[in-house]
């Protein structure tokens, strides 16, 4: 993990934010949200977080710059990645 | 890495038994790459770690010029016969949504393991999440700070994980451990043969003090609108509701045994769950191909790491360096095996799920669509459970946990992959 004080500059659902290197998608997603922990909507439309943590369970997709069902806690996030997260 | 690359021995997972296996291979003179799909080496339990056993493996790694292709999601494997015996194994990988085929004349599957989830009540409710899927989750930056964390499930995983939660700010209201309170002791009380363990159990201890601990304790149910708010907990005579922010979830490991599968590699029962069969220097049923850590049957990081080395040197051919390495490796499973005893599951866990409560999490399946059905077949075939994005991983050991089935049916890709990576699979 590169030094906690470098700054990477990324939107999560159209809102500016910073996030220390080395921060995952699943947990900007969080950061910039307010805490809020909803990531998707399930097939049924109820709120799903992260579960696994490790890329397994799938729970935690989310759209990276465009690409829909990326599975956002094995992901870094990059300097300018736009998220969209609680898309069904 | 370009489209295609061959080398002697694949290692695939950056666990410690695969790290250990590519350090033993290459120091053996091989030309040795480890795939696997985090961001960085050192699988789940040496996530983001940058000193003490990992920093010094990694480095020793570094040293015997192996190389690590980080991101690579191995989706497929294969053995074409028709391929030089150095080419023999083809394994199609995913990196940064491009198509990398490569080859190799040996195979180590250091595949690792992956949390047991067993469906009960709210339990897909946001903030509920695996015993190291949230530690994996705040090591990747989630933050905790100042919130209540419950902690449930069973074995030394929870104290560590919520001596890890502590240290990063949080409060953890309780520990509820389903093993009964005499199991737990004589686990504890038997330690004195592994010395090392003993002094690490002591010390977690000492951190937790004043941390509420239940043994013979389990959760019913969590309740919440759009993320978990409070669990309710029994040990079997009263239940209790705890008021958190977070509930952290545990109940084991199991094996991952998608890619030896799809190999070919026998497997067997071990404590309840299939395992990749190996023999006295890791070899699987497939020739050339090796198998080292937690899909040989769960056995924690000290039995990857001797299993690694020993699959290693027998990847390379250097078997008398394999063949030493056997009496650790007894003496490492012996603690397991005693890990295992310990913390059975109890019988009540099979039956914590309603019958509105959701098992396949991808497609929504709940508990009653798939009680009439025969089998995982079956269910697959009539209620889409297993069919989703993780194609199993999750609801298929709850399924074989509640209704006994055989969920082995692994068909490539394993993972969700983009259509152009499909369309190059077929050529």
């Amino acid at each position: 993990m590169n030094s906690a004080t470098e700054a990477i500059p990324i939107e999560v659902n159209g809102v500016a934010g910073q996030v220390p290197a080395g921060t995952s998608v699943a947990a900007a997603a969080v950061l910039l949200g307010g805490g809020h922990p909803v990531l998707r909507r399930s097939i049924t439309g109820m709120p799903r977080g992260a579960l696994c943590g490790m890329g397994t369970c799938h729970e935690c997709r989310v759209t990276i710059d465009g690409v829909p069902q990326r599975r956002s806690c094995i992901v870094e996030c990059q300097p300018g990645m736009r998220i969209h997260t609680d898309e069904r | 890495m370009s489209a295609e690359r061959r080398f002697e021995i694949v290692v695939v997972g950056a666990g410690p038994a695969g790290i250990a296996a590519a350090c033993a291979a290459a120091e053996s003179g091989a030309r040795v790459a480890v795939l696997d799909e985090n961001p960085a080496p050192g699988g789940q339990i040496w996530r983001r770690t940058t000193s003490g056993p990992a920093a010094e493996w990694l480095s020793r790694a570094r040293r015997a010029r192996v190389e690590f292709f980080s991101g690579a999601s191995v989706y497929s494997a294969a053995i074409s016969h028709g391929a030089p015996a150095s080419a023999r194994f083809e394994l199609l990988a995913e990196v940064n949504d491009a198509p990398r085929r490569v080859c190799a004349g040996r195979v180590v599957f250091a595949v690792g393991a992956r949390e047991l989830f067993l469906p009960f009540p709210g339990w897909t409710l946001p903030n509920i999440f695996g015993l190291g899927g949230l530690q994996a989750l705040v090591k990747g930056g989630l933050p905790i700070a100042d919130r209540d964390v419950l902690v449930a499930g069973s074995g030394p995983l929870l104290l560590a994980v919520s001596e890890y939660i502590l240290s990063r700010g949080a409060r953890v209201v309780g520990i509820a451990e389903q093993a009964s309170a005499p199991a737990v002791r004589r686990f504890a009380t038997g330690l004195w043969r592994h010395p090392h363990k003993l002094a690490q159990g002591i010390k977690l201890k000492a951190k937790l003090a004043g941390v509420p601990c239940w043994n013979g304790t389990w959760p019913i149910e969590a309740e919440g609108e759009s993320m978990v708010r409070r669990v309710r907990l029994t040990n079997g005579v009263r239940s209790w509701a705890v008021r958190c922010d977070i509930l952290a979830c545990g109940f084991g490991l199991v094996p991952s045994l998608q890619l030896p599968t799809l190999i070919g590699c026998r497997t067997h029962d071990h404590h309840g769950q299939r395992a990749v069969t190996v023999d006295d220097r890791q070899r699987t049923s497939v020739e050339n191909v090796f198998c080292a850590g937690e899909p040989t049957g769960i056995g924690g990081v000290d039995v990857a790491l001797v299993e690694g080395l020993i699959a290693g040197y027998a990847a390379a051919g250097n078997d008398s360096a394999a063949i030493a390495l056997r009496a650790r490796r007894e003496t490492e499973r012996r603690f397991a095996e005693r890990l295992h005893r310990a913390f059975a599951l109890r019988p009540e866990l099979r039956r914590l799920a309603e019958d509105s409560t959701i098992v396949c999490r991808c497609e929504d399946v709940a508990l009653r669509d798939l009680v009439p059905c025969g089998s995982w077949k079956d269910a697959k075939l009539r209620t889409r459970c297993g069919m989703g994005p993780c194609q199993g991983r999750t609801c298929g050991p709850a399924a074989a946990h509640l209704f006994g089935w055989d969920v082995r049916d692994t068909r490539p890709p394993l993972q969700p992959v983009t259509v152009g990576t499909l369309a190059s699979l077929s050529t």
